[in-house]
């Protein structure tokens, strides 16, 4: 990655309350055009992180560089960002067509060229008619398209959105993560984004930045996050999962092999590059799709298999769990497909399961 | 009260239809209030304007001729509206900065910056007008300092003209105009000038082209409040002004007390009515009335593209504000080099709200001192330490039977007005009747109505009920003028209240008293506490009714302070204050401590 194209540095930036430490010293770089998403539960210091991006918390340490210039104590006007808030923060006393000039209009730009300026930026969130209209007078999803109209028109070096689609329903948050991404891919901007739906942060960046406690716990691709997961923390937290403990008997390469904790038997695992020795304790996560049920026959013969009775068989729609009780009491989740001639089974019925090795991810207890 | 929803009632027949209207919960909600201030508010005040009508006991003009022909009157009008819109002008300006730090400050800092804004308001106006005669005397606190500091030779006369009106009103009223702003800035999304920022506004911008065009309905709020109060005010001027500064509640007190020229006081106060309702309704037609509650101003005058050249001109203004303070502020800055940290602590302005807040404290804590003087009259700074003037006020039966009846009287005012106004907080929060504006307007009547009005024509009414001098006659009509207050803050504490609580319990098996007892007195009590206390100070602290309502051995306490007041300027009267201010330092403590517990 050469020097141009990183737009975001932050190094050792931490933030404290008192005691509390909103953020522990992190390091983050963003390149320019990249979508990078704070994910993480409340209380995890993402929120912070944005707020000392934009400028509107000041840091106890560290520094911040937009686009090369250090920015660290700047005031938010003068870092050249751009903010959308969950709660849009669309001034009530001006129009649609006002709000978006505001900022061109701080800018000096003249009145005939913010005048085409807003109609673009209309047009592009797909509202060209409601310049003339007051916010109370939009749709929650209006707005929204609104809050990001005002931040894109004035082309922001970047732009951070907090959270931005939390107060709307299902049916047009998912509408709207896709609405954000094409402008995204049109504009070609760069976009860190704060959310704590892991759905919402898998589907619309192109790295995420998870985080827990004010520190981040892992930076990766969706893939490496839903795949390669560090900790059990980045496992359970992103996506379904399930997790059994056990003690590596043998390492060869990235394979290894282990005994379980406090279940019968043994099973092999993938290490994903991971520094793993004989004796590691270790947490093995297994995503529910890709376990297999079947006849206790019929899966003796895989590296991974166990045996155990079925609590609850639920056809939740296009997926069906299985849940099973595992022998330590933990409860071991499978999904598959729905299909016509899915087989329902009873509650008590013994059933076997297996996986196969490169499915299972070994990751090494802190 | 109750709590869970009334039975509906639903008749088949008309002629059942009325009879159970008639007896709905809306009705009977609403009824008392309505009632008594059909008796107590209405029916005085026609009666007066009545007998302004019947200047021989006939109908005829002959008061208003006389009203208008000598431009005595009409100039005294004049007086009355320089001087209350000098006082709006400076309160609002002087209180902005206040409200607006409330708005920011941590919430320690608002907390206590709140005990400094409601102290001076819940002391009596008396006692603050005294602190400026205190003040500004021949020998007062102001003339010893410049003497001592070789400033001025010879006392300055710096009392009885219109600077000393002026300061006395303003520091009655800001108290006012800064809660009534308070209450619309509290709801000023803060996220909006954070917002303006990160579009690239600076702060001053962001300021005036946000935040304050946002604020403006509570500046035109708490500029009505404080008119409107500050037309029918009397206390201030009477003291600190001379006679070109007599205001026109002042011509109303001499017609009944000096001359008994009840029609003339009649014609006085509709012409002054007149007045205010015309300021009412230019307020409605230009900032909508729904703002003094809280709503958002009417589409019509908030300049919905209908007025747009008044808005545009508005928003100019405010871009130029904004651009000259950002100017200041990078030449500043420049000068300065930037503190880390140092945003977000706005310096200039604490310093500003710190003057104000001394401003409104300081004249009254200086009665503490001067109450403890050993000499034999007010002096600067007081000589020795003795407690004679507090002996002076224990052994007169004047000032301890005053308070005791201004107790009684207060407590009394505080039920009575409770009784009836809290059925009819219930009927506004929890109704949906299209009249419920109209019912809230006119339980806001005893507010907009000059008080001066509503007290002489309840002399005439409660004389003809053989009620003067009476305490009952002192709570009837003290209940009048306490009314809207109980309203106000028990719809405010109702609004807040989420019934299905009251369902929850019901649901686990609480019946109505058990419910009442365990879930909604726990949460809405200290709520009920304070609003009775809001009633009780304005018993405590009421004047105009007394003014005309007692007199010697039945005065209450504001009425004895008049009247000793107006007689000599002795340090027994800042012993009073003392006790006075003391005693409301502990009301708000109190109120403050409940607060605290209802909402923890």
């Amino acid at each position: 990655m050469s020097e141009s194209q990183i737009k975001l540095e932050v190094r050792s930036l931490a933030k404290r309350y008192g005691k509390f430490v909103a953020l522990a010293p992190t390091d983050l770089v963003v390149r320019q055009g990249e979508f990078l998403t704070l994910l993480g539960p409340s209380g995890s210091g993402k929120t912070t992180l944005l707020s000392l991006i934009a400028g509107l918390t000041t840091p106890d340490e560290g520094t911040i560089h937009i686009g090369g210039v250090d920015v660290t104590h700047g005031a938010p006007y003068e870092r050249d960002i751009g903010m959308v808030f969950q709660n849009y923060a669309l001034f009530p006393h001006m129009t649609i067509a006002q709000n978006i000039a505001f900022p061109l209009k701080i800018r000096k730009h003249d009145v005939a060229h913010a005048k085409r300026a807003v109609e673009r930026v209309l047009d592009l969130v797909e509202l060209p008619h409601v310049g003339d209209r007051f916010p109370r007078e939009l749709s929650g999803g209006q707005q929204q398209r609104i809050a990001l109209a005002r931040c894109m028109v004035y082309e922001p070096s970047i732009i951070l959105m907090d959270e931005p689609l939390g107060a709307l329903d299902k049916k047009l948050r998912d509408q709207m993560q896709l609405e954000i991404k094409r402008i995204h891919r049109e504009l070609d901007t760069t976009i860190v984004y704060v959310t704590h739906d892991q759905e919402e942060a898998m589907t619309m960046s192109d790295r995420i930045c998870l985080m827990r406690g004010g520190k981040i716990e892992q930076l990766g691709t969706p893939a490496d996050l839903y795949f390669r997961p560090r900790t059990t923390f980045v496992a359970d937290f992103i996506g379904e999962s399930n997790l059994l403990s056990g003690v590596a008997s043998a390492v060869d390469g990235e394979t290894i092999r282990l005994n379980w904790t406090d279940l019968p038997g043994s099973g092999v695992a993938m290490s994903n590059g991971v520094l793993i020795n004989v004796g590691d304790a270790l947490t093995v996560m297994i995503r529910p799709q890709n376990v297999n049920v079947g006849a206790h026959s019929a899966v003796a013969g895989s590296v991974n298999h166990l045996a155990a009775p079925l609590t609850d068989f639920i056809v939740t729609g296009g997926v069906s769990k299985y849940r099973l009780a595992l022998p330590n009491r933990q409860t071991l989740v499978v999904a598959e497909l729905t299909r016509g001639n899915t087989t329902a089974r009873a509650p008590g019925e013994n059933v076997g399961v297996s996986w196969d090795a490169c499915d299972a991810v070994a990751i090494r207890e802190a | 009260m109750r709590l869970s929803p009334a039975v509906v009632i639903a008749p088949s027949r008309p002629s059942s239809g009325l009879f159970a209207r008639l007896l709905s919960r809306d009705v009977r909600c609403a009824a008392p209030m309505v009632i008594y201030l059909l008796v107590f508010l209405i029916t005085p005040i026609f009666q007066l304007l009545k007998m302004s009508f019947l200047p021989h006991g006939e109908w005829g003009l002959a008061n208003y001729t006389r009203l208008f022909a000598a431009p005595v009157y009409l100039d005294v009008l004049a007086i009355t509206f320089k001087t209350a819109a000098w006082t709006t002008l400076l309160a609002v300006i002087g209180g902005y900065p206040v409200a607006y730090l409330t708005t920011i400050a941590s919430p320690r800092f608002k907390s206590s910056l709140l005990f400094w804004i409601l102290l001076p308001f819940w002391t009596s106006f008396l006692v603050r007008t005294f602190a400026w005669i205190v003040l500004l005397g021949r020998n007062g606190v102001i003339n010893q300092w410049l003497q001592a500091m070789g400033m001025t030779h010879a006392p300055a006369n710096m009392l009885y003209n219109f600077g000393a009106v002026l300061v006395g009103m303003v520091h009655a009223m800001m108290p006012i105009a800064i809660l009534t702003m308070m209450s619309v800035m509290a709801n000023i999304d803060r996220t909006l000038p954070r917002a303006a920022l990160t579009l690239g506004a600076r702060p001053a911008r962001a300021f005036w082209t946000v935040y304050f065009p946002l604020s403006l309905p509570g500046v035109a709020a708490a500029a009505i409040m404080v008119f409107v109060t500050a037309l029918g005010f009397f206390i201030t001027p009477a003291l600190l002004g001379g006679p070109h500064e007599t205001m026109i509640t002042q011509l109303i007190i001499d017609q009944v007390l000096q001359t008994l020229n009840w029609g003339f006081a009649g014609a006085i106060s509709l012409l002054l009515l007149v007045t205010v309702l015309i300021v009412f309704v230019l307020y409605d037609r230009f900032i909508g009335l729904s703002t003094l509650t809280g709503g958002e101003p009417t589409s019509a005058a908030s300049g919905h593209r209908s007025n747009g050249l008044a808005r545009r001109a508005g928003f100019a203004v405010l871009e130029s504000l904004a651009t000259l303070c950002d100017a200041i502020g990078a030449a500043f800055s420049r000068l300065l080099p930037r503190r880390r940290g140092s945003s977000g602590k706005h310096p200039a302005l604490w310093a500003i709200a710190i003057v104000t807040l001394v401003f409104l404290i300081a004249p009254t804590l200086l009665m503490i001192p001067v109450s403890f003087t050993s000499a034999s009259a007010i002096d600067w700074p007081p000589q020795g330490f003795s407690l004679q003037w507090y002996g002076v006020i224990a052994h007169a039966p004047t000032w301890g039977s005053a308070a005791l009846r201004s107790l009684i009287i207060g407590i009394a005012t505080g039920i009575l007005s409770m009784l009836i106004g809290v059925p009819a907080a219930f009927l506004l929060v929890r109704s949906k009747v299209r009249w419920r504006a109209l019912f809230f307007a006119f339980a806001l009547l005893p507010m907009i109505v000059p008080r001066m009005i509503l007290a002489v024509g309840l002399f005439y009414l409660l004389a003809r009920l053989q009620l003067i001098g009476s305490i009952i006659g002192m709570v009837l009509g003290h209940t009048t003028v306490a009314l809207p207050y109980v309203v106000v803050t028990m719809t405010a504490i109702l609004k807040n209240y989420d019934v299905r609580l009251d369902a929850a319990a019901a649901s686990l098996g609480a019946n109505r008293w058990t419910t009442l007892r365990h879930v909604t007195f726990p949460i809405l009590g200290a709520g009920f506490i304070s609003s009775f206390l809001f009633a009780f100070v304005t018993s405590f602290d009421e004047l105009t009714i007394a003014l005309f309502v007692t007199s010697g051995l039945n005065s209450t306490l504001p009425k004895q302070f008049w009247d000793e007041v107006t007689l000599s300027v002795s340090p027994t009267i800042a012993a009073v204050s003392t006790c006075l201010f003391v005693f409301s330092a502990l009301v708000i403590w109190c109120a403050n401590r409940l607060r605290a517990r209802g909402t923890a």
